[in-house]
């Protein structure tokens, strides 16, 4: 390969059809992301509540499954939970008497990442439920709210500010770990841009503009969340 | 904010009185017990014999990661950080770019990107090809430490922005009142006191990199997760090799929690898993 200055690397980009690959592929890689945080976020949900208000086992069991998570390494867990899953299914599927199928696509992406964006959600949201002051889910009680009542009209907007810079931050994690992905082959942004760099033998070129789409979807992310923040907060002092 | 404080100390206290005396621990003990008689007796151990020479190897290469980047990175953050906050602008803004550069994009996309990207390229320069280094540089560990030094560096060099901001001013004034230097005064007011309050995130930023390390197994780095994969693919096993580097990583992260709740003088650090 001959080191090609600006205008080679956009021409490689431009024709070729790699270009337009790496852009469905980050299209991919998004929906991915956007899954695995909106599944984190429920088993954050759940999470929380049974740390803070289930019983001992509960309690222990979260605790575990929280520290494990936390400590063994995405591209680990990645693969356990991936195996894992896949054993389990097809296991049901012959039992069943179904034909195994192959577990793969978007879907596995959700789940595989979504377990590990869990572990993270339920920190965060534990946390934030402990910031709301405890008098404000005293007067839904003693409104004789149920607890479902209150826990949808007090409980979780009220912890949403104290949630949002930390959800904010996972959901910068979930976009950036969709990369992991590559491993296995999913079709995502990297293992995309790893196909073409192999192929036209432009390493450089590849990597680097897959690093700025990543750049440009974290920078607008920012921004959205620094004005969800604001709206959120609004009425508050700010400290 | 307080009140939540307070409620997160309670809450940790609690914690550990519940850990030592209460059952407070039997769900995880009991589920470990179990766990691990099935693996005992259900799971295949034997290829252990003739990889654990290479899996003590891989450990060596983990270990030697997670230390050199980590302080290489600590030392490089220190100047990020501090350049962000009083540099001229044409030092703070490649500082601030670089951490956004850095923490916005995947490591391992930054790892390719070193090792093959830049790896493809200098064989194309005959001055690099010619010199000394290039046997080191054609090998893949100088990437691996290279890409992890960086990462490290600007996860922590966005901590220590915070932290040499966070030092009152006061405290800065009072020790120019003192006639101290400019130098003196970093070094035995502004830089203590920011290291002080850089301090929690340190152990929860070091087993992030820990958990980082086996990307490099992506570009031929032999540490301890790559022997894991080597033993799947060579012995057919999925779960075995898997399993047993977890409960490496798990090991790993209990100690450097303990060494830098032991650095820190504080006893049990909470802060350390946190992700930031």
């Amino acid at each position: 390969m001959i080191w090609s200055p600006a205008a080679g690397s956009i021409a490689l980009l431009t024709t070729g059809g790699w270009g337009s690959a790496m852009l469905v592929g980050l299209a991919r890689s998004l929906t991915i992301a956007l899954g695995a945080f909106g599944l984190g976020l429920l088993i954050g949900i759940a999470g929380a509540l049974g740390k803070l208000s289930g019983g001992a086992v509960t309690r222990q069991a979260l605790d575990l499954y929280t520290t494990i998570v936390r400590s063994v390494p995405e591209l680990v867990l990645i693969l356990v939970v991936y195996f894992a899953g896949a054993d389990l299914i097809n296991g049901v599927l012959t039992a069943l008497g179904q034909a195994k199928i192959d577990f793969n696509g978007a879907i596995a992406g959700i789940v595989v990442l979504g377990v590990v964006q869990g572990a993270y959600s339920t920190e965060v949201i534990r946390g934030a439920i402990l910031s709301v002051p405890r008098g404000q889910i005293e007067a839904a009680q003693a409104y004789g709210m149920s607890s479902w009542l209150a826990l949808r009209r007090i409980t979780l907007p009220a912890m949403l500010p104290f949630a949002l810079p930390g959800l904010s931050n996972l959901w910068l994690i979930a976009m950036k770990d969709t990369a992991l992905l590559a491993v296995l082959g999913f079709g995502e942004l990297t293992q995309v841009t790893r196909q073409a760099a192999g192929t036209t033998k432009a390493y450089f070129t590849f990597f680097f503009a897959a690093g700025c789409m990543y750049l440009l979807a974290t920078m607008i992310s920012n921004l959205l969340s620094r004005r969800l923040e604001a709206r959120a907060t609004r009425g508050t002092a700010h400290v | 904010m307080s009140s939540a404080l307070d409620a997160t100390a309670r809450e940790a206290r609690a914690g550990t009185r519940r850990r030592w005396l209460d059952a407070g621990t039997l769900t995880p003990v009991i589920a470990a017990i179990l766990f691990g008689t099935y693996a005992a007796l259900q799971m295949r151990w034997d290829w252990l014999e003739t990889y654990y020479p290479l899996l003590l190897r891989g450990l060596g290469m983990t270990v030697l990661l997670v230390v050199v980047t980590s302080s290489l990175g600590m030392l490089l953050a220190i100047p990020i950080g501090l350049v962000q906050v009083v540099g001229p602008k044409w030092l703070a803004l490649p500082a601030r770019a670089f951490c956004t550069v850095i923490r916005g994009t995947p490591l391992l996309l930054q790892l390719w990107l070193l090792y093959y990207g830049l790896g493809s390229l200098f064989p194309q320069f005959p001055w690099i090809r010619d010199s000394a280094l290039w046997p080191i540089l054609r090998q893949a560990w100088p990437y691996a430490f290279l890409g992890l030094t960086l990462s490290y560096a600007a996860y922590e060099g966005e901590v220590f922005r915070g932290a040499f901001k966070g030092v009152p001013k006061g405290q800065l004034d009072a020790a120019k009142a003192y006639g101290m230097s400019g130098l003196l005064m970093f070094r035995r007011i502004w830089l203590p006191q920011a290291f002080k309050r850089a301090m929690p995130t340190l152990a929860g930023e070091t087993i992030l990199q820990l958990k980082a390390t086996p990307l490099v197994a992506t570009i031929t780095v032999i540490d301890v997760y790559s022997v894991a994969a080597q033993v799947r693919q060579q012995t057919y096993l999925t779960y075995e090799p898997l399993l047993l580097i977890s409960a490496i990583y798990i090991l790993m992260a209990v100690v450097i929690t303990k060494v830098f709740a032991r650095l820190s003088g504080q006893g049990r650090d909470n802060t350390a898993f946190s992700r930031s």
